[in-house]
């Protein structure tokens, strides 16, 4: 066995060049798998994150007759004295954050065009806020009793050309489906660096927009965090209550967990490919050693060495190969991953909406379990594809074999 | 004793149409102990008798017998098991694996066979003192001369304690005086250990080695003459 090996480490180093440059293409292989798999994750990971963190929450409490995509303003449709339902919900002990959010569909009017935008009624003083609060990147944030300052999403500052104590002049719906307008000051302009978001939000404090839209003392939604968000079908149960629908971040990021799942499909694909191409490279190595080494497996079988003991230094090439491919491919992978965990893929406005907010970089994210599987599918994969060359060695027939040139 | 014997032996060779008859019956008996020398021109069937009688080729029809076994029955992987332990093989070109030293090519039959590393160790090192080559061991193929490496295949050949060697032109590519150096190792080697040789040449120079000469023509044996 021993013996196998050294002689299946020496045939490698014979023609050294190529034997790197085998093992290089396993390694590329893996580590560009490993990088797919780190960008998909941290692009699905991101965009989850991205979207509870700044749209839906770990859970909402609504109105059951509340339908998002109307953002309809009826007082019926909304959460009545939502300061007290949010302190209500806020005894659970797994919930963080309550705070009431109004939505309502706006207008911005300039003197060449209009622009829709959501508005959004916000309690100042929540720390569900914290997204917006260290994404200020001019101004201040708005306060409580703020009569007419909004905060501004970047993107829109700058299509809008607005600066911090610029006035923009903004239309709303109302509760009894009139439009209000009103000219408001802008006193902060933030980024989260998620362009669907930052190109179509205005914010001001839940009072003004309650005043504003006519829908005194209400709100769309409680916006909940908890400690625990795997927790949120539970406490999602102890909050059912009648007149209320409770919606978990599952139900209402129902798009990018499909997302999800559909580019993990993808991924599949995608390794299969790489894969191959990668398969192919080391089968082509081997079926080269083998047809360059035909005399030298005739000598071995005349010397009574049996087939299947010409396939196992062949495999044995093979599995060294392989295995100092993969060496380097995970590391390879890793670094390239962790470069880009740090500094992040930049992806601009991919135009995407709403219900899947996604940052302008992707953040990789490599899980320990994907690495395991990659790796053991590279080695498992490579491997099987050694196995035609190192059959074809051992079915030679000796004579032939030791009359080869 | 007979280690050897080959009767009504025919083999067929097709290449596309066409059929070369290389043996068309033959009848040969190797005695234990003999020096033989299988002569006659190119395409006489020298080789491929010599082929048929290390199990690495099987006839058309007829029986080879190899220490009274008809190896004609055997499987591919019977046959290998018997060319490792019964035969050994010189080629014309120096059939060494590139890769090993000197000392591993001659090791190689020992491995198959699972010796003891003291017994392997000590038979390589009395294999290579005989040949001698004791001081190349630990050389590569391509680090040794033509006639060191015959020598080399010649101590490998004898590495598992064959009954019979075979060896195909092992003069053809080396000079005058390391053919001379081979054949007299040979004739040496055969002398004290009483092993069995059969060599098929053209040389005449070697020929005169022999203590036993069978010429072949087209297929057949055509004659046969004893010295000594």
């Amino acid at each position: 066995m021993f013996q196998i090996f050294k002689m299946a480490y020496r045939n490698l180093n014979r023609n050294r060049r190529r034997s790197i440059l085998s093992a290089l293409a396993v390694s590329i292989g893996l580590a560009l798998l490993l990088f797919i798999a780190g960008i998909v994750n941290g692009e699905m990971q991101g965009a989850m994150q991205t979207t509870i963190a700044l749209q839906s929450g770990d859970l909402q409490v609504r109105a059951a007759s509340y339908v998002e995509e109307k953002s309809s303003l009826k007082w019926e449709d909304l959460v009545a004295n939502p300061e007290d339902v949010a302190a209500q919900i806020k005894k659970l002990p797994q919930v963080t954050i309550a705070t009431p959010r109004l939505f309502a569909s706006g207008i911005i009017n300039t003197s060449s065009e209009a622009i829709g935008v959501q508005l959004y009624g916000i309690d100042p003083a929540s720390p569900a806020n914290a997204p917006i609060v260290q994404g200020m990147i001019a101004g201040s944030f708005i306060t409580p009793d703020d009569q007419n300052g909004i905060l501004i999403g970047q993107t829109l500052a700058q299509r809008l050309g607005v600066k911090v104590g610029n006035q923009i002049d903004l239309s709303a719906n109302t509760a009894n489906g009139n439009v209000n307008e009103q000219t408001f000051t802008v006193r902060g302009i933030f980024s989260t660096n998620t362009p669907a978001y930052d190109q179509s939000t205005i914010m001001m404090p839940l009072a003004k927009a309650q005043a504003f839209t006519g829908t005194q003392n209400h709100a769309s939604t409680i916006f909940i965090m908890l400690d625990n968000r795997d927790l949120s079908n539970s406490v999602a149960g102890a909050l059912t209550s009648p007149g209320y629908q409770v919606l978990t971040w599952q139900t209402m990021n129902d798009l990018v967990l499909e997302t999800e799942q559909l580019a993990n499909g993808y991924m599949v694909l995608i390794y299969l490919i790489v894969l191959a191409i990668t398969a192919t490279v080391i089968v082509n190595t081997l079926i080269m050693a083998v047809y360059e080494r035909t005399r030298e497996i005739g000598i071995m079988a005349a010397i009574g060495m049996k087939g299947r003991r010409i396939m196992s230094l062949f495999l044995a090439e093979a599995s060294m190969l392989a295995i100092a491919g993969i060496a380097f491919g995970v590391v390879l992978g890793w670094l390239i991953c962790a470069y880009f965990a740090k500094v992040g893929f930049y992806i601009g406005n991919v135009g995407t909406n709403y219900q899947f907010l996604l940052g302008d970089r992707i953040y990789a994210m490599l899980t320990l379990s994907d690495t395991i599987t990659l790796t053991i599918i590279a080695l498992v994969i490579t491997l099987i594809a050694s196995l035609y060359p190192a059959i074809l060695a051992a079915r030679l027939e000796p004579v032939e074999a030791l009359h080869a040139q | 004793m007979e280690v050897a014997k080959v009767e009504n032996v025919t083999r067929t060779f097709k290449i596309g149409e066409v059929e070369t008859r290389a043996l068309r019956g033959v009848d040969l008996t190797i005695e234990n102990g003999e020096f033989t020398a299988l002569i006659g021109p190119s395409g006489s069937g020298k080789t491929t008798l010599l082929q048929l009688l290390g199990c690495l080729d099987q006839p058309t029809s007829g029986k080879v017998l190899i220490n009274g076994k008809d190896v004609t029955k055997l499987n591919r992987n019977q046959r290998a098991d018997l060319r490792k332990s019964a035969l050994g093989f010189v080629f014309q070109f120096f059939a060494l694996i590139p890769t090993l030293t000197a000392y591993e090519n001659v090791e190689m039959p020992l491995l198959l066979e699972n010796h003891k590393p003291h017994e392997r160790r000590e038979r390589v090192n009395q294999l290579l003192e005989s040949v001698g080559l004791a001081d190349r061991a630990h050389h590569r193929p391509d680090q040794l001369s033509g006639g060191e490496q015959q020598r080399v295949a010649v101590a490998r050949a004898l590495a598992s304690n064959p009954s019979l060697i075979l060896a195909d032109e092992p003069t053809a590519n080396l000079d005058t005086e390391n053919g001379k150096q081979v054949m007299e190792i040979m004739q040496k080697l055969n002398k004290e250990t009483g092993v069995t040789f059969v060599f098929a040449t053209h040389d005449p120079r070697v020929i005169k080695y022999a203590h036993r000469v069978v010429t072949l023509h087209d297929g057949l044996i055509e004659k046969e003459s004893r010295s000594q």
